[in-house]
């Protein structure tokens, strides 16, 4: 039996086309992903997330116990700022990613709050690993599943002024809402963070108010969107997904994801020994891009040949806005963006180039 | 949508059209685009080939997967619907509409052993 979220009735009513995700009941498009993708590049378009968990973090211990879980450092947060990170295992291996927002209590910083956001395949999975490391740390902290709320992320360039316009009591927060920051309006949360590449928002509401905002969205114009434009988003911004780019068998460093482990001040976290020790490894694997030259249709698992050795494409899609199909693929330590390589699709073989993601900024297609 | 009662169809999605000088035109079934989601490329055959019944003779790829398509009949290309080449999207919005190739089949006749709109509704119901 596939779980659903507050917004299932909508999509119905509204012809999606429906899937299996994740044990979730999900909108794959409206009738077409690629005129989805386009309209969230151009103006904007709205998502219901809400199989994502929310996951609420009050405590004493909560920072200490935060530092102690993520890969990256949790203290860097100051109030309303938001952190993108993995979490580990000793080994390195990663289980999921996530976003972390600071969210001070009513005691004001001295207390801080910690919401996380976490992938709805594997919610239950983090929240018994947190649960343990928890109660075997003996931190003063709690760690509260979010079930009750929803969650919509509008993305696009005109995301911020549609959502003031079909919600006017977040007008004020938004107005003054930086990137990667978040704030609370009432039993509201808005954050300016996404999984487009686009400016917007994801907002997170008590479910039973999750419609209305959904349909007041629609009367300003708003398309909705499903997970298909959400995963061609995502792969032209070199996004990463949890799943498909990385997993509990490679860490951090051959994910793309150096970035988001912060080794620098002597803190202890799940993983970091592996980590240290993989950094030493002269052939450690790489997360990069490809790009297909000419006709066809990139897909995960599809072998890579390089000059340095085979790799394998973790990713791969039709790009509407690139126009052509892309890619994220592990490859050998030596291979370079610009590398021409070859990937084994149906049919044959196709060069492809190599290439730092991501393939689209600001709307525009990087060569 | 109904399935047109004048064509003929296939048990793997292809319609066919019998055209008056004699050569059928080819496409894929409103299900097929449906399954296969937003199409991006579009192989279509050389004019002038020939083909057996059941051979593979283009290729349709969407952002989800790729997928053969077979002559219904054996026949030669006679005409391929270049437009769809830079337009894809056609074959979503119109599959019964949308022709892919047109042939001369070796034996008008054989059309006759194809499904007709019954038994292709038939299958369908069949496969949910």
């Amino acid at each position: 039996m596939l779980q659903r979220t507050p917004l299932f009735d909508i999509h119905r009513a509204a012809g999606a086309k429906m899937v299996d995700f994740g044990g979730w009941e999900m909108p794959l498009h409206y009738g077409s992903q690629i005129e989805e993708h386009l309209a969230v590049r151009s103006s904007c378009g709205m998502f219901d997330v809400s199989h994502m968990r929310v996951v609420d973090v009050p405590g004493a211990g909560a920072l200490d116990w935060l530092r102690i879980l993520l890969a990256n450092d949790v203290a860097r947060l100051v109030p309303g700022k938001a952190l993108y990170s993995c979490m580990l295992r000793e080994d390195g291996g990663v289980l999921d990613d996530l976003i972390v927002y600071r969210r001070d209590s009513a005691a004001g910083p001295a207390a801080p709050e910690y919401r996380l956001v976490v992938n709805a395949a594997t919610a239950q999975a983090d929240l018994a690993w947190m649960g343990r490391v928890l109660a075997e740390g003996g931190f003063d902290a709690a760690v509260h599943a979010r079930s009750d709320l929803a969650l919509i992320a509008v993305q696009g360039p005109a995301a911020r002024e549609r959502v003031a316009r079909a919600a006017p009591q977040l007008a004020g927060v938004l107005a003054e809402l930086r990137p990667f920051c978040a704030a609370t309006a009432g039993l509201w949360f808005v954050a300016r963070t996404g999984y487009t590449g686009e400016d917007g928002c994801e907002i997170a509401l008590p479910a039973a108010q999750a419609p209305a905002l959904w349909q007041a969205l629609r009367a300003v114009d708003v398309a909705p969107c499903g997970l298909g434009a959400r995963d061609t988003l995502r792969l032209e911004a070199g996004m990463n997904l949890y799943g498909a780019d990385m997993d509990t068998a490679v860490s951090p460093f051959e994910s793309g994801l150096a970035w988001t482990v912060d080794l620098q001040a002597p803190r202890a976290f799940i993983g970091r020994t592996a980590l240290e020790r993989q950094r030493q490894e002269p052939a450690l694997r790489q997360l990069l891009g490809l790009k297909l030259q000419g006709r066809g249709v990139l897909r995960s698992h599809q072998a890579v040949q390089t000059t340095h050795g085979n790799g394998q494409i973790t990713s791969g899609t039709f790009g509407p806005t690139v126009g052509g199909s892309i890619a994220l693929a592990r490859l050998p330590a030596q291979v370079a963006p610009g590398d021409a390589v070859s990937v084994e699709l149906r049919g044959g073989h196709a060069p492809a180039i190599v290439c730092r993601p991501p393939f689209v900024r600001n709307g525009k297609v990087l060569a | 949508m109904g399935l047109p009662a004048e064509l003929r169809y296939t048990q793997s999605h292809e319609w066919v059209r019998t055209e008056p000088a004699g050569t059928v035109q080819v496409g894929i079934t409103d299900f097929a685009q449906d399954a296969l989601g937003d199409l991006v490329y579009i192989d279509l055959p050389a004019p002038g080939k020939s083909f057996a019944a059941g051979q593979v003779i283009a290729v349709v790829e969407s952002v989800k997967a790729a997928s053969d398509i077979y002559a219904p009949v054996a026949g030669t290309v006679v005409a391929v619907n270049d437009a769809l080449k830079d337009a894809p999207e056609t074959l979503n919005r119109d599959a019964f509409g949308a022709w892919l190739f047109r042939l001369q089949p070796q034996n008008l006749a054989d059309t006759q052993g194809l499904l007709d709109a019954t038994a292709y509704q038939a299958q369908l119901d069949a496969q949910k």
